[in-house]
C-alpha cells in the first residue's frame, strides 16, 4: 500500500490510488459518491486534456473527467505500480 | 408492495406501464426507439434524454406504454433529472421497471439497480451493449446474476435489435405476476440499521401501502431537505406528525455522525457499492488482454496535448469541405429541375388566363422562394446533419468538451456547455434543450443565451454560398477548400465569441461560483453508417422540406406583396429598404439585407432566398439557377467582399430563429431572459459589423 494520502489531481497519469477521504459536501459529494468514489475505491489516472485540466480517471469501469479544483478535494492513497 | 416476493395475478386491465430507467449513456434511448419504433434523438454522450418521452408497443395482444426516464447515476437525487426519474419510479407506480445497464461497466451500474430493487421487485434488468462487452473480452454470467438479484436478466444489443423479444417477454411475465421475484435485501452497518430503527415505526404509520417504510426511512436519513419535502406530499401526515418525524430524523442523523464520523449518505452509498462490487465479482470474468485498447489509443490522439485541438479543427474543416463539395452537384440538379418547372407553371397560369397578380404572387413569390430554399439550402443541410450525427454517435463530442473545458472554466461557464454548443451546430433549438444537462441554473442560462453564436444547420448554406462566391479562391478544388477554411474560421470565431460573452455574463448578469463538473467519456461505438446516416439524411430532408413549405412560402408571399404594393411613390419593399438603408450601410450591408434578416426570423435558411427575391423584385427579372448568376446579381446590387463578410458576421451574431426563441421561453418561463436571448446576439452583431465595416472603410479597403 502507498504512503500519505495525496489529492487526486496530483496522481500522475498511469498511476493508481485508493479513495481515502472526500472534502466536498452536499450535492457535489453526492455526485461523486454516485459515480462510485466511495472509500477505498480504486482510481486510475488515464489522460490529461491538452491544457492539463481536466483529467480523465478510470472509476469502477467507466471513464470520468474531473477538473483539478474538484479532484483536489478528493484524497487518495497511491498504490505502488498502477 | 414491499420489496419481497410478489405474485399478483394476471396482467392489468389497461395498458401496462413500463418505466425505462438506467445510468446515462447506456443505450436506453436506442432501446426505446427499438421497442416503440419512435425516432427519439440518440447520441453517444451521457445525459441525452432530458424529457419524459413516452411510446407504445404491442406484444402478444397487449399494449405497453414505455416511459423513457432521464438517465440517472442514482436515485438519491442530486439533480432535477434524477429527481424526475426517482419520483416516477417511486410514486408513479409503474407496473414494471426496466433498468438498462451497460455491460462494459456493470459494477457502477449495479448501484442504481440495487437502489431500484429496494423500492420495487417488479424489475427486469436489461444488460445492454453486450456486443461491446464481447469485443472487450468481458464475460458475463447472466443466469447467475439473475439468481443473485432475484429478477429476470436479459442481455441485449439494442442497436442491432438483439434480445428485444426476450426483453418484452420478461416484461410481460413480470407484469403478469408469473414470476417469483426475490430481490436481495440490502443490510447496512450496525449504526445505520440502528438509525433506521429509530425512524421506521413512525414512518410505517404514515406511509401508504405501496411504499416500503424501510426504504422511506433510509431515504429520509440521507435525503436531506429536498427529498423530505417531496415525500411529505405522499405521507398522510398532519403537521404535528411531520414535525415529530423531522425531529426523529434529525436525532437519528446526529446519532450516526457521532457513532461513525461519517454522514448517512456516505455509509449508505458505500454499503450499496460494496454489495455491487461483490455481485460483480461473482458474475464478471475479464479475459486477459482486455481490449479497450482502442478507446485509449483513440483518446490519446483526440485529446493529446499536441494533436487534440488540431485534430478537432481538421475534423470540423473536413466536414465542412465534404458538405460543400457534396452539395454542389445536387444543388445544380435541383435548381435546373425546379426552374424548369417554374417555366411550365408560368405557362400554365397564362394558358388558364389567370390574372397577372395571381401568377406573380404564386409563381414569382411563393414558388420561387420555395425553389431557392430547396435547391440552394437543402443539399448542404441534408449532408451536414448526417455527418454531424456520425461524430455524435461515435462518441466524439464528449472529447470535444474534454478538450475545451479549460476555456469554459476560465469563462466562468460549465464544461458541459461545450456539448450544448456542439448541439447548436445541428440546430440551436436542440442545443437549448440540451442545456438541461447543466444542473446549475446560472450556468444553464449562460449556455442557453450563448448557444446562438454557433451557426446552426440553417445558417451553414448562407456561409457556404457567400464564402464560395466572394471568398473562394478561383475555381475547382481550391474554391471548395478555401470556402471550407473560411467557414472554419467563422465557426472558431463563433466559439471565441461564445466564450467571451459567457465570461461577460458570468461577471455581470449571471454572477456566481462554478459548480462541480464530472464528464463521462463513453467508449467509442462504431456508428451504424447505413442505418443512422440514411435515417438522419431522410429525416433532415423531410424536415427542411416541411419547414420550407410552412415558413419559406409565406415569407416569399410577403416579399412579393411588399414589392408590388405601392405606398406613395415606392413599393413597400423599396420604401422599407430605403428607410433601413442608413442603418444597413453603417453595418456594411444594405436595407434589403436587413429586411431579409428581419423577415428571416422564423427560419434562418430563408434569409438568402429572401435577399434574392427582394433584389429581383426591385430590379430586372433574371432567371437564376446557378451560383455564377447569383454572384452577378449580388455584384449588380452593390455587393463587395466587405458586404459578404459583414453579412456572414451578422448571420453568426444575430437574434435566434423563432423556434429557438420559443424554446428558450419554454425552458426559462421568463420573458426577460428570452428578450435577453434576442438582444445579446443582435447587439453583438451590430457592434461587430459596425467595427469591421468602419475599420475597413477607414483603411480605404473596399
Amino acid at each position: 500500500m502507498g504512503d500519505e494520502p495525496i489529492p487526486l489531481h496530483r496522481l500522475p497519469v498511469g498511476c493508481c490510488g485508493r479513495v481515502f477521504e472526500m472534502r466536498i459536501n452536499d450535492a457535489a459529494r453526492r455526485r461523486m459518491l454516485d459515480l462510485g468514489l466511495t472509500f477505498n475505491t480504486e482510481v486510475v489516472a488515464l489522460q490529461q486534456s491538452p491544457s492539463g485540466d481536466p483529467t480523465a480517471y478510470f472509476i469502477r469501469g467507466a471513464v470520468i473527467a474531473l477538473r483539478s479544483q474538484d479532484a483536489s478535494q478528493i484524497l487518495i492513497t497511491p498504490v505502488k505500480s498502477g | 408492495m414491499s420489496s419481497s416476493d410478489s405474485r399478483e395475478g394476471a396482467l392489468p386491465g389497461g395498458p401496462v406501464m413500463v418505466a425505462l430507467a438506467g445510468n446515462p449513456n447506456t443505450g436506453k434511448s436506442t432501446l426505446f426507439n427499438g421497442l416503440t419504433g419512435m425516432k427519439q434523438h440518440t447520441g453517444n454522450w451521457a445525459g441525452k434524454t432530458v424529457a419524459h418521452a413516452r411510446g407504445r408497443y404491442r406484444y402478444r395482444g397487449k399494449d405497453y406504454i414505455l416511459v423513457d426516464l432521464p438517465g440517472s447515476y442514482s436515485l438519491l437525487a442530486s439533480s432535477a433529472e434524477e429527481e424526475v426519474a426517482r419520483d416516477f419510479i417511486c410514486f408513479g407506480q409503474p407496473h414494471v421497471t426496466v433498468v438498462v445497464t451497460d455491460a462494459t461497466c456493470l459494477e457502477r451500474n449495479l448501484n442504481l439497480v440495487l437502489q431500484i430493487l429496494e423500492i420495487t421487485a417488479r424489475v427486469v434488468l436489461c444488460v445492454n451493449l453486450i456486443d461491446e462487452a464481447e469485443r472487450k473480452g468481458i464475460g458475463l454470467d447472466l443466469p447467475e446474476l439473475s439468481r443473485t438479484l432475484g429478477v429476470p436478466v436479459v442481455g441485449t444489443d439494442a442497436r442491432k435489435g438483439r434480445g428485444l423479444g426476450q426483453l418484452q417477454e420478461a416484461v410481460r411475465r413480470v407484469a403478469g405476476g408469473e414470476l417469483a421475484l426475490k430481490p436481495p435485501i440490502l443490510t447496512y452497518s450496525q449504526p445505520v440499521e440502528k438509525a433506521v430503527a429509530m425512524i421506521e415505526p413512525a414512518v410505517q404509520e404514515l406511509a401508504p401501502d405501496y411504499l416500503s417504510s424501510r426504504w422511506v426511512s433510509l431515504r429520509m436519513l440521507d435525503g436531506g431537505e429536498k427529498f423530505n419535502r417531496s415525500i411529505s406530499k405522499f405521507l398522510n401526515a398532519a403537521p404535528a406528525q411531520s414535525e415529530a418525524l423531522a425531529g426523529k430524523v434529525a436525532a437519528a442523523s446526529g446519532f450516526l455522525e457521532e457513532k461513525s464520523g461519517k454522514s448517512a449518505s456516505d455509509l449508505i452509498v458505500s454499503a450499496i457499492f460494496a454489495r455491487a462490487e461483490s455481485i460483480a465479482g461473482e458474475v464478471i470474468t475479464i479475459s486477459p488482454g482486455r481490449a479497450d485498447g482502442w478507446d485509449r489509443r483513440l483518446d490519446r490522439i483526440f485529446t493529446s496535448r499536441r494533436l487534440g485541438i488540431p485534430v478537432m479543427l481538421a475534423l470540423l474543416g473536413l466536414i465542412f469541405w465534404i458538405t460543400i463539395t457534396g452539395a454542389n452537384y445536387p444543388s445544380e440538379l435541383l435548381a435546373t429541375a425546379l426552374f424548369w418547372v417554374e417555366g411550365h407553371l408560368q405557362a400554365l397560369f397564362k394558358a388558364v388566363g389567370a390574372p397577372a397578380w395571381l401568377e406573380g404572387l404564386l409563381v414569382n413569390g411563393v414558388y420561387r422562394t420555395l425553389a431557392w430554399v430547396v435547391s440552394v439550402m437543402l443539399p448542404p443541410m441534408a449532408i451536414f446533419f448526417p455527418l454531424f450525427t456520425f461524430l455524435e454517435d461515435l462518441g466524439y463530442l464528449p472529447r470535444v468538451a474534454f478538450n475545451l473545458d479549460s476555456f469554459f472554466r476560465r469563462a466562468g461557464a460549465h464544461g458541459k456547455q461545450a456539448l450544448t454548443m456542439c448541439m447548436g451546430f445541428g440546430c440551436n433549438a436542440a442545443g437549448v434543450i440540451a442545456c438541461r444537462i447543466i444542473d446549475s441554473p446560472r450556468e444553464r442560462l449562460i449556455a442557453m443565451l450563448t448557444n446562438n453564436f454557433v451557426p446552426c444547420n440553417g445558417r451553414f448554406p448562407l456561409l457556404i454560398v457567400l464564402a464560395s462566391i466572394f471568398l473562394g479562391y478561383r475555381g475547382g478544388i481550391f474554391r471548395s477548400l478555401s470556402a471550407a477554411a473560411v467557414i472554419l474560421l467563422v465557426v472558431v470565431l463563433g466559439v471565441m465569441i461564445t466564450l467571451l460573452v459567457s465570461k461577460i455574463l458570468s461577471r455581470t448578469l449571471l454572477k456566481g461560483l462554478p459548480s462541480t463538473f464530472a464528464l463521462e467519456l463513453p467508449p467509442y461505438r462504431r456508428p451504424q453508417l447505413g442505418r443512422i446516416l440514411l435515417r438522419s439524411f431522410i429525416d433532415r430532408t423531410l424536415f427542411v422540406l416541411g419547414r420550407a413549405v410552412i415558413v419559406a412560402a409565406p415569407a416569399g408571399l410577403v416579399i412579393w406583396l411588399m414589392a408590388n404594393v405601392k405606398i406613395g411613390a415606392f413599393s413597400a419593399l423599396e420604401g422599407s429598404a430605403r428607410f433601413l438603408e442608413p442603418f444597413g450601410a453603417l453595418l456594411g450591408m444594405d436595407g434589403y439585407i436587413i429586411i431579409s434578416f428581419l423577415l428571416g426570423l422564423p427560419a434562418n435558411e430563408i434569409v438568402i432566398p429572401l435577399m434574392i427575391m427582394s433584389y429581383l423584385a426591385s430590379g430586372s427579372l433574371l432567371d437564376l439557377g446557378s451560383l455564377g448568376q447569383l454572384q452577378a446579381l449580388l455584384l449588380d446590387n452593390g455587393w463587395t467582399w466587405l458586404t459578404a463578410i459583414c453579412v456572414i458576421l451578422f448571420s453568426l451574431n444575430h437574434f435566434p430563429c423563432g423556434t429557438t426563441l420559443l424554446t428558450i421561453y419554454r425552458e426559462t418561463r421568463n420573458f426577460g431572459w428570452t428578450a435577453a436571448a434576442f438582444l445579446i446576439p443582435t447587439l453583438t452583431g451590430v457592434l461587430i459589423c459596425f467595427i469591421v465595416a468602419t475599420t475597413a472603410r477607414l483603411l480605404g479597403l473596399p
